[in-house]
């Protein structure tokens, strides 16, 4: 008999399982890479004079998970916050070099921010549903796009939500609000929001460090589905995440990007001694 | 000693000092609604009617209101007698309505079965024995007890009489006069279009005009006629009072509002003369410069003033907190237009009756009428105080609050709900109408109740700018545009002033004031609540998850 995953997700088994599962995809082969999806050249970001990142240059493939890691205050957020201008919404900020996603020009001129957001999602660090409904949660960003049909709301909805792996805990109650979500539900909801709008690429930013243990498993279970379709960029301060989940990693200090290779290679014989340093637990 | 030093690091000086400063406050606000209710409650009240017969031979016949020690300093006797207050009522017969009465010249209290008060048109009440009733000289009833047996017909009829005479009088010659003085203004409209245009033909417009208030004219004169019958045939029956003294009063039973025996009322009777007093307080219009009656006319104007004043602060104040808060470029100059608005809310209320008189009143209103209604002019039509004048002042008084409620109420939605809206490719207008707005709202509701509770209770800006001792029509009517915002309005707040010290009888108005300072606080209240309650509702909705 076929088990769908549906009827083994009961609470108590799922972090050893997820375990397993996780381990059994990084050895599965990937399928191949469209090539750079995001491009970053000099990339160099100044709250007033305070530079805090200097020229950053890595590309992230398409369809693989690129972590960023480093001590607080290196600049990974800042970074990723630079991928769907989010750093515009703070005062006296300047950007300079060039950043591409799938060939748009973020930083300039013509470039539409409103488009750039719809195409590059985001989770953060705390999740953040809006106080409505889940099903307006997650038809948000088509409703703020004009989309009024309800056939394709309701179609999303449901699509997003599976995608989350969240549908089969909410189907019977879209119209509540997410009051009584555990934080882990609550995340998930957040990413069912982000893929609603079916961006190419998912910006996280620390999406489990509020969660427990199982919740973060989850997440991170949820991370390798995703991957088939979405460029996954994600910020971590958790290095065992990071050797799980991501295909590469870049290593991120005071601003500067020290190294960045396959990730089985950077945790295994990390080229750089400030990278071993970190990873080993010396600093950070 | 070390007790003491005890004691005062333990703080329990500090908790007794501070807990008395909570407990004084409260003493006072309980005792301000206690006084209020107790005297305001009261009013309504049927009081037994005392006959006092003096030594000298004088006979009164009233209700007790007061009784006082008299003050006579440097004597012996200095607030060691007692005199009572008489409410005697007939001020037609006696030319005063109270009468001090000292205790050591009374001869004899009783309480006569048959005194009556009746309260009637005009003259305040009247305090007899109905001794006979008359219809165009034939004697219906000859003594008192024949003549109680006809009084609550009497004043059932005169009731009804009295609600076919108003129908005619205000409703039905009320819209007759309403359309002559449209056609009048509109036959000076085609004046001056004709003097602006002087080769216009405006005959067929003058024939219809013309036609327009003939008709109603002959409707006026009909009305007037059927008025006039209805009067003679009402006001044929006439009741015929002692006063305690031996004066005789007719009374047209057609001006008769409620008569009791107040000294044979059982205990429900005075129930049912109370309440129906309350009601027709309540419902009721006033009479004799305000002292009788109702107040209906000012519970609805202070309502519909404080509505109005809503509809204009609301979005006045929440789109310039938005810009404040949302759009504007934090500075020094965002700073300082903050401490203005902060400062705005401590600016004198009659100095925005002031500014509402000259901008409002005089620069707008002046404006509007050489535009729109130049036909009516010299008379004022916007161009004097009015409903709209008021609330707009009222609005631009309390609009200060409004902003720093909103402003608080929006700072306090978190960044991170606009980050997750903005991420989605939102604009920010889109996220501040869909996220940050419903996520404020309770705030600002907050905000409105304060509003609200300021505009609903403020006098004396309103004195200047639309309020009136009596108005003769609602500001909401049967008429084309319904809401008339041109006209004067009453204000419980006004009321209370006008009834208290503008009344030519004070005394009988004193307890008036706080009858209607019960209604304004429960106007206030009411109109609270129903924010409160919109605000929990909201609040409800817009319960941000478990965190």
């Amino acid at each position: 008999m076929l088990m769908t995953n549906d009827d083994v997700k009961t609470p108590r088994d799922t972090g050893l399982r997820i375990r397993t599962e996780v381990k059994a995809a990084s050895d599965a082969p990937l399928p191949p890479s469209q090539g750079p999806d995001i491009v970053c050249r000099d990339v160099n970001l100044a709250y007033g004079d305070n530079h805090v990142l200097h020229d950053i240059t890595m590309d992230m493939e398409d369809r693989r998970v690129t972590a960023l890691i480093g001590p607080s205050g290196c600049g990974k957020s800042t970074l990723l916050r630079c991928l769907n201008r989010m750093n515009d919404l703070i005062d006296n900020v300047r950007t300079w070099g060039e950043i591409k996603v799938k060939g748009l020009d973020v930083n300039a001129a013509s470039t539409d921010v409103i488009e750039i957001r719809r195409r590059v999602g985001m989770v953060f660090q705390k999740s953040n549903p809006f106080p409505k409904s889940i099903y307006e949660n997650v038809v948000y960003g088509l409703r703020i796009a004009g989309i009024g049909d309800k056939a394709t709301l309701d179609e999303a909805c449901e699509r997003s939500l599976r995608g989350a792996a969240l549908w089969d805990e909410v189907k019977d109650r879209l119209q509540e609000n997410g009051l009584g979500f555990s934080g882990g539900q609550m995340q998930r909801l957040c990413i069912a929001r982000a893929i609603a709008v079916e961006p190419e690429v998912i910006l996280m930013d620390e999406p489990c460090s509020a969660l427990d243990p199982i919740a973060t498993l989850k997440i991170e279970e949820l991370i390798y589905e995703l991957k088939e379709k979405y460029t996954i960029v994600i910020v971590t301060h958790n290095l065992q995440q990071a050797a799980r989940v991501s295909d590469k990693t870049a290593f991120f200090w005071l601003g500067r990007l020290v190294e960045f290779g396959p990730t089985a290679e950077m945790f295994t014989a990390p080229k750089d001694k400030l990278t071993e340093d970190y990873i080993t637990g010396r600093f950070g | 000693m070390s007790d003491l030093v005890k004691s005062l690091r333990r703080g329990e000086p500090m908790i007794w000092f501070t807990g008395s400063a909570l407990g004084i406050s409260i003493l006072m606000i309980a005792g301000l609604i206690v006084v209020i209710l107790t005297n305001g409650l009261g009013f309504f009240w049927p009081k037994p009617l005392e006959q006092v017969t003096l030594k000298d031979g004088s006979v009164f016949l009233g209700e007790i209101t007061n009784r006082e020690a008299i003050p006579n300093p440097g004597h012996t006797d200095h607030l060691r007698k007692q005199r009572i207050l008489l409410r005697v009522g007939n001020r037609d017969l006696y030319g005063f309505d109270f009468k001090w009465l000292n205790e050591d010249e009374i001869a004899k209290r009783e309480h006569p079965k048959d005194a009556y008060f009746v309260e009637r048109r005009e003259y305040g009440a009247l305090i007899g024995v109905p001794v006979a009733v008359k219809e165009n000289e034939r004697t219906l009833a000859a003594d008192t007890a024949a003549a109680r047996q006809a009084l609550p017909g009497l004043i059932g009829k005169a009731e009804r009489d009295r609600h076919a005479v108003e129908r005619i009088e205000k409703h039905e010659i009320g819209d007759i006069n309403y359309r002559i003085e449209k056609a009048r203004l509109e036959a000076r409209r085609l004046d001056l279009v004709a003097r602006s245009e002087p080769g216009r033909d405006l005959s067929r417009e003058r024939e219809a005009l013309a036609k327009t208030t003939a008709e109603q004219q002959a409707l006026f004169q009909a009305r007037t006629a059927e008025l006039q019958a209805l009067m003679e045939k009402a006001g044929t029956t006439y009741v015929t009072f002692q006063s305690a003294e031996g004066g005789a009063k007719e009374l047209r039973s057609l001006d008769i509002y409620r008569a009791y025996a107040a000294n044979e009322l059982s205990w429900l009777g005075r129930l049912g003369v109370y309440t129906s007093r309350l009601w027709e307080f309540v419902s009721g219009n006033p009479r004799e410069s305000n002292t009788e009656g109702g107040i209906f006319p000012a519970i609805f104007g202070t309502v519909m003033m404080v509505v109005l004043m809503c509809i204009v602060v609301v979005p006045l104040g929440v789109l310039a907190a938005l810009y404040l808060r949302e759009y504007a470029k934090q500075g020094t100059l965002v700073r300082t237009v903050r401490i203005a608005v902060n400062n705005l809310a401590g600016v004198p209320s009659i100095v925005f009756g002031v500014f509402g008189l000259g901008f409002f009143v005089y620069f707008v209103g002046g404006g509007i009428d050489r535009l729109f209604f130049p036909e009516a002019l010299p008379t004022p039509t916007f161009g004097t105080g009015g409903i709209l004048w008021a609330a707009l002042t009222l609005a631009l008084l309390t609009v200060p609050v409004v902003i720093v409620a909103s402003e608080e109420a929006l700072a306090a939605v978190p960044r991170s709900m606009r980050e997750a809206s903005l991420a989605m490719g939102a604009t920010k207008f889109q996220t501040i109408l869909n996220v940050v707005l419903p996520a404020a709202a309770p705030g600002i509701l907050t905000g409105l109740i304060l509003a609200m509770a300021r505009g609903a209770g403020e006098v004396a800006p309103l004195m200047l700018i639309g309020v009136v001792k009596l108005a003769p029509e609602l500001p909401l009517d049967g008429f084309f545009p319904f809401l008339h915002l041109d006209r004067k309005f009453m204000h419980l707040g006004f009321h209370i002033y006008d009834v208290g010290f503008q009344s030519p009888n004070v005394e009988a108005a004193k307890p008036m004031v706080y009858t209607t300072a019960i209604f304004l606080l429960i106007i206030v209240v009411l109109l609270n609540l129903t924010a409160i309650i919109v605000r929990n509702k909201l609040r409800e909705k817009y319960k941000t998850g478990a965190f």
